[in-house]
This record gives structure tokens, sequence and C-alpha cells, in this order.
């Protein structure tokens, strides 16, 4: 199971490393893509890793979803490939329009950096699939706008298609329905704000990211 | 003709705004009474090529909708005038 995972970088991005480290760390076969190469190289799957595109500027990821990458990212997801959004690369995917909702300013106003409690909500997605419903996962927050804000009408509808697949147990900033992370309705496209990659490591404190990257591997080789 | 143009991008109503909410805070703290209903926003200022008004508008129109709000949590109030 040696996938090729692409993890594109912007201006800003921070945490390209750390997504490269963990899936290699998985088995896959991670490189580098560059936001302005509109190739992507024959990847299996796509993670847009955590930072600061462009410096956030105007919107965290309002800059970034016109990449010459981005425009091919929403080709290959529209397609069935497996993409992935980490922190702002959740942000990216919102802005994209890949995933629905938007991703406000935490509701305390501070940048929060701190290991959550995650729970399953559901197990039908790329990121997800392995795990199981209510099963809970500690894993690392590290953001200043993650307060997952929609519609009441686009809550009512992530609600009835089961695409909310990570909640928080204790909401620490503001997001509706302690919203952690969404896939679409395709189940192929995943954002959350919590960062597994940094969760893979007994030496940085847990290892249940393993189990979320594990089951992205492998949706990217049963999307091959 | 140049257009100056000003777009205030604010947060749709019923959008939770909590630098808003901070800042009335702290207006009652130091003392201001009757500080209520703060909302933050920012103002985006532009010059625009446009044959006339309408075409700027359209345009500005347009590159709101496309870039400078987020429709999910935004909207814009555009202000446009020739410059002169």
């Amino acid at each position: 199971m040696n996938q090729n995972i692409g993890v594109v970088v912007f201006p800003g991005s921070n945490c390209e490393k750390d997504a490269m480290e963990a899936l290699a760390d998985l088995g896959a076969t991670p490189l580098l893509l560059w936001h302005a190469d509109s190739d992507l190289q024959g990847v299996d799957a796509v993670v847009i890793p955590g930072g600061f595109a462009h410096g956030d500027y105007l919107r965290p990821g309002a800059i970034a979803r016109f990449s010459p990458a981005m425009e091919a990212i929403i080709d290959f997801a529209h397609n069935g490939g497996p993409v992935l959004g980490i922190c702002n690369g959740f942000q990216v995917l919102t802005e994209a329009g890949l995933l629905p909702g938007a991703l406000q300013k935490n509701s305390g106003l501070k940048f929060l950096c701190k290991e959550v409690e995650l729970q399953v909500e559901s197990t039908d997605s790329v990121l997800t699939n392995m795990t199981s419903k209510g099963q809970t996962l500690r894993i690392p927050i590290n953001h200043f706008e993650g307060n997952f804000t929609c519609t009441d009408e686009t809550l009512i509808e992530l609600q009835s298609q089961d695409q909310i697949i990570l909640t928080y147990t204790e909401n620490p900033n503001g997001s509706m329905a302690n919203i952690a992370g969404i896939c679409n309705t395709t189940r192929n496209v995943v954002g959350l704000m919590p960062h597994p990659e940094r969760a893979c490591h007994t030496l940085l404190g847990s290892t249940d990211g393993r189990i979320l990257l594990e089951s992205f591997i492998q949706g990217a080789h049963a999307a091959v | 003709m140049v257009y100056d143009a000003c777009v205030e991008v604010k947060l749709r109503e019923g959008i939770a705004d909590p630098q808003g909410s901070t800042i009335e805070k702290a207006t009652d703290n130091l003392g201001f009474a009757g500080i209520t209903n703060v909302r933050v926003g920012k103002c985006i200022r532009f010059q625009v090529q446009a044959g006339d008004e309408e075409e700027a508008k359209n345009i500005v129109n347009e590159l709101c909708d496309r870039f400078l709000t987020n429709p999910v949590i935004e909207e814009a109030v555009i202000e446009i005038q020739v410059v002169g």
C-alpha cells in the first residue's frame, strides 16, 4: 500500500513537513506540490496542510483558492479523488467551495494551541472509515479561526446527510454543533481543524491521529 | 473614467461577531454608557477603470462576490465616486 500523496505548499504553509513525516511513517510516499503548479503529478490523494497560506490576508484561504494547484484539486475532488484539508487546509477547502460553511474567529478571540478530545460522529468518510462511531481521539488544535459557521439550512443538510464526521467533546472555539470536521456529500473531501499529523507518535503525546491518516491512505488506495 | 471604490465588508446579520462584542464590553469598562450593537468589519479602498458608473459598479460587485467577501458569513456595501 505505497500510495503517492501530494502535500500542497502555499507561501505561508507551515505544517507540510509534519504531514509528510506522518504520512511516510504510515507507509505512504508523500511528495510536495507547489501551489503555482497545476500538475498534481499523478498523486493518489492530496493533503492541504496547516499554516497561513498567503499570510491569511483578506480571509484565511481566500487567496489560496485561486492558486493553479487548487483548480486541479477541484477537478481531482470532483472525480472522486481523496482530498484532506487540515486546519488552514480546511479553510482553503471551504473558500474553494469543496466543503460548505466557513471558519470564523474563535468565539473567545484567543489563538488556541492545545490537545482536545474529539468524538467520531460518522465513519463514512475517507478520513474516518477505520474508526468506530463514538470513538474518542485526543488530537491537538492550533488555530485562531476555527469556529465553524454556516447557515441553519446548511447545518440541517450536514446533519441529515451525515457529513459531520468529528465533533469536539468540549467546544473550544464556538463552532456550530461542536463541529471539528466535515466531509462533502460524496465523502472523499474532508476538512478538520485539529492536526492528526501532530498526534502520530508517542513522543508527541498522542498517537490518535494515526488511525485517521491510515484511513486516508487506505482511501487513497481504494480510489486508485 | 477612473472611479474611487470603497467596499465595506461586514459580517452578515445574525453571524456572531466576537470582536464586536469584546469592544462593546470594553466601552462599558471605559465608562462610555449606551454604546450598543458594535460590529467590526473592514474597508477596502481601490480605484477602478470603467466606461461609466454602472459598469464600475458591476465590476466591483463581481469582485466582491468572487473574492472580497465570503458570502457564507459576509456581505459588502459598495460606494463608488468618480475621481476628481
